[in-house]
């Protein structure tokens, strides 16, 4: 991840010294630094209240039934997160909250997902979970996209949520090219480095050298 | 509380990294530059800076949607593309940047690469369903 950020900071470094506008840049970094404490005391603050929300929903047992409802689907999604654990039942419970619009919830409990996640595989080296749970809180999957058709509205709007058919299809699709990639690419490199250690078993035991 | 101050240092250099990237003016020459192909295919090129904004900037990508609604009017073609790309999508690079550090990952192997390849899908069905569905 520090390759991307290096990559995307070098290179608006470098465009705008040719372009000159190195004047914006360092006023972008100043404003774009202070931004970010802002936003960060501002999740800290709502990370706070929904812990308190899901103290709640978890002991009047709203969370159970949910997860219940999610379940059969997210099985497949997950074959290597057990149904009972509680990793599990965060993602469950994020992506419930995801299907229902609140975004503010489901960040919380996709945060406390990926940490049940990381002590189930305990390295700093992504798993495959926890791509497929990143890619689905990357693609947009609200039932309801209530935001845009809200501003649609105030812009005057006579139907603005005429788009929901085509919303639902491309964040299907989006979806699912996504995670089929996913599959793909994790398969291939599995399958690579397989090979690159059964080829290595060889060359040990001398097998290749006859 | 422990959650935010763990991920805040990689937050901060993402926001720093898309401060940046917009301030320099990279995004729009890149705008700029994949205009014409767009052109050649018959996506409408408005969409063009939309598309490439909206992984990296949520505030950014409504900034262009409103912009879109002003210009053309919130029941065009373009808006209703407009609307259902910032539908579909979320901004990647947040939400990647937050999970993976919020659980201490730094190898995120082809997660960026498969989560932009969902964003590219989306916009270009986006104006695929819109002709096709709203006539």
């Amino acid at each position: 991840m520090a390759y991307v950020f290096g990559g995307m900071i070098a290179l608006s470094f470098v465009f705008s010294l040719i372009n000159g506008t190195a004047e914006g840049l360092s006023q972008g970094i100043m404003d774009s630094a202070s931004g970010a404490v802002t936003l960060l005391i501002s999740i800290s603050g709502m990370l706070c209240m929904w812990s308190g929300f899901m103290r709640i929903m978890k002991d009047s047992g709203l969370i159970d039934k949910l997860s219940r409802l999610c379940a059969p689907i997210l099985r497949r999604l997950y074959p290597d997160v057990d149904a009972e654990s509680e990793a599990f039942r965060y993602i469950s419970m994020n992506i419930s909250a995801n299907l229902l619009g609140l975004g503010n919830a489901a960040t919380p409990l996709g945060l406390k997902a990926m940490q049940e996640l990381k002590k189930q595989h305990p390295s700093e080296v992504a798993s495959d979970s926890m791509l497929t749970f990143v890619l689905m809180n990357t693609a947009s999957i609200q039932l309801l996209p209530t935001t845009v058709a809200a501003l649609r509205k105030s812009y005057g709007s006579e139907h603005p949520f005429d788009i929901l058919l085509c919303v639902w299809l491309t964040s299907a699709a989006a979806l699912t090219a996504g995670l089929i990639s996913a599959k793909l690419l994790s398969r291939r490199r599995k399958w690579r480095s397989s090979s690159r250690l059964s080829s290595r078993r060889c060359v040990s035991t001398g097998f290749l050298k006859g | 509380m422990r959650t935010v101050v763990f991920i805040a240092p990689t937050m901060i250099a993402l926001l720093l990294a898309v401060g940046m990237l917009r301030e320099s003016g990279l995004l729009n020459w890149i705008a700029e530059a994949v205009r014409p192909v767009a052109q050649k295919v018959g996506f409408p090129a408005e969409l063009v800076p939309m598309g490439l904004l909206r992984p990296v900037s949520g505030s950014g990508a409504s900034a262009i949607l409103l912009g879109i609604y002003e210009d053309h009017g919130a029941d065009s073609f373009l808006a209703k593309c407009a609307s259902v790309v910032a539908g579909s999508t979320e901004t990647t690079f947040y939400a990647v940047t937050m999970y993976y550090s919020a659980a201490g990952i730094t190898k995120i192997r082809h997660t960026l690469f498969s989560a932009l390849l969902a964003d590219f899908t989306a916009i270009v069905l986006s104006v695929v369903t819109v002709s096709l569905l709203l006539p």
